[in-house]
């Protein structure tokens, strides 16, 4: 008998493997395979265009409270006028990419997981299989070329609407001077930051299609194993997403600094 | 000719396949009987590749498909057709969808052709004008027939049918039965069909194995079988069960 612990670290193992496995698959399939034009079309509009309530509700309330917090400290010091700076260095670096792609997570991630997991335990992949159809060309590589475009643009209105919504209630019921607060926004806020918040966007896209995607393809039976992937495919994403970006700020504003 | 040699497979702790060996001449139908739940569904998966054997070899004109890759696999079953046992239609896709999925792939065919051969298709299975309706609002019959459609319409040199006719009325199971026998017959193809009803197996099969105990416990033609002394075989065409009557 195999104790517990080696048993774990087995099924940890073996799980990330099958994982590098499909992610190769789908790498593999992006440089040889023709990409569906359609398939892309109607997974951008489930990901991106239904997906704009949640984004821009996230992105304007954030804006809102991270000024107001900002401000309630910054004004101990009388340094109002560098409120909206802070504002805008964070949602572009950190809060609109992390915030988007959890929000995303929850949303698409999931729905990924429950469809493909569905179509698993119904054999409906079996079926792809057998009308000689590659599941990772027909499902798999639409979802996360859509999710890592989606993301990006995404992130880019929630940055926006968050800045913006800041500035209304900066200005308008916080009374800090307008002029001086966008100077100082653009005296801080650089080209980099900008960068940073993109690139991280079209990694956590990838990392929220590609867990979704590998969770449902890899679902247990029945309507049990459906519901595991799905909440399974959030969670881990989730995670994946918060760890990344702590590392991808470290690692991004090393390699920003030089350009 | 697709030739199995000493399949095993087995799940968890029960040995489901232990050792088939089975020859499916090119052009023959051959039909596929055996107990419930002894196997013949996951033969059948093992012989599209869908299924990874636990030792044994799947030869498809010679070659081994159990060592080959999903990609690698693509091609080869191309060649085949399948109607699952559970139909398995993409229920995201309309009925036409569904049917044309392979045509509609190829990006070889027009438009107007692909409505045509769906619509030809349809009307093989009897179900003429139901393009348009999704998998869901269909009845179990139903969906089976959209499926045979879908496992024909690209002219598959093998077709795979698990159990083809369960759940139908006696008269469309008829005609799926001669469905099944014209296209054998007109388009050449080489025809499995796994059933559980001894009318299909007379009317399809020319041979038919007997799969039992994760082996192939007897072949010959359907009337051999049905004449066959052998006390397992007999039961099992004449549907007698072993167990005593119980009273309660
Ligand atoms: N994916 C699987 N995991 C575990 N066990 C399985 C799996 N697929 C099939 N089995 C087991 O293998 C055995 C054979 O199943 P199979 O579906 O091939 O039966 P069958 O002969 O097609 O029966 P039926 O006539 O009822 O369709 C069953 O006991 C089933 O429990
Ligand atoms: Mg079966």
């Amino acid at each position: 008998m195999t104790s517990v612990p080696v048993k774990v670290i087995n099924s940890v193992l073996s799980g990330l493997g099958r994982f590098s496995l499909m992610v190769a698959e789908v790498v593999r399939s992006l440089t040889t395979q023709r990409l569906s034009g359609r398939d892309l079309l109607d997974q951008l509009y489930f990901i991106g265009v239904k997906s704009q309530t949640v984004v821009l509700v996230t992105g304007a309330f954030t804006g809102m409270v991270l000024c107001a917090q900002t401000y309630f400290q910054f004004h101990k010091v009388k340094m109002d006028s560098a409120t909206l700076a802070v504002v805008s260095v964070s949602m572009c670096g950190e809060l609109g990419p992390v915030l988007t792609a959890l929000m995303v997570a929850g949303r698409v991630g999931a729905s990924m997981a429950a469809e493909l997991g569905t179509m698993r335990v119904t054999e409906q992949i079996d079926a792809l299989r057998t009308l000689a159809t590659h599941p990772i060309d027909y499902l798999v590589v639409p979802r996360v070329v859509a999710t890592m475009i989606a993301v990006p643009l995404l992130t880019a209105e929630s940055i926006t609407i968050g800045i913006l919504a800041a500035y209304l209630v900066g200005v308008h019921l916080l009374q800090i001077d307008p002029g001086y607060s966008i100077v100082n926004m653009q005296r801080f806020t650089d080209h980099r930051d900008v960068l940073m918040g993109f690139i991280k966007a079209i990694i956590f896209g990838g990392i929220i299609a590609t867990t979704g995607c590998y969770k449902g393809m890899h679902c247990g039976q029945g309507a049990e194993g459906v519901g595991h992937a799905t909440t399974e495919a959030v969670v881990y994403a989730s995670i994946a997403i918060l760890m990344s970006n702590f590392f991808l700020t470290l690692l991004l504003t090393r390699l920003l600094a030089l350009t | 000719m697709i030739e199995i040699r000493q399949l095993r497979k087995r799940f968890r702790d029960q040995q489901v396949l232990d050792g088939v060996d089975l020859t499916i001449e090119n052009g023959e139908s051959l039909v596929i009987i055996g107990r419930s739940g002894g196997g013949k569904s996951v033969l059948l998966k093992h012989i599209v590749g869908l299924t990874h054997p636990d030792s044994g070899e799947v030869l498809v004109n010679g070659q081994d498909i159990a060592h080959l890759n999903e990609r690698e696999l693509l091609g080869v079953r191309r060649k085949f057709g399948m109607l699952f046992q559970s139909a398995a239609l993409f229920d995201s896709l309309t009925v036409e969808e569904n049917i044309a999925f392979v045509l509609a792939r190829e990006r070889n065919h027009t438009p107007e052709e692909i409505a045509r051969r769906v619509a030809e298709a349809l009307d093989m299975v009897e179900m003429p004008g139901i393009q348009k309706k999704k998998p869901a609002e269909l009845s179990g019959g139903m969906r089976k027939r959209v499926g045979l459609a879908r496992a024909i319409i690209y002219r598959p040199e093998v077709v795979f049918y698990d159990e083809p006719t369960t759940g139908l009325d006696p008269v469309v199971s008829d005609s799926i039965d001669k469905l099944i026998v014209r296209v054998c017959e007109r388009l050449k193809v080489t025809t499995v069909v796994i059933t559980h009803d001894m009318r299909s197996m007379q009317t399809v099969g020319r041979r038919v194995a007997m799969l039992h105990q994760g082996r192939i416990y007897a072949t010959g033609s359907p009337q051999e079988l049905m004449a066959a002394t052998d006390p397992v075989i007999s039961r099992f065409v004449r549907g007698i069960s072993d167990e005593k009557v119980h009273t309660f």
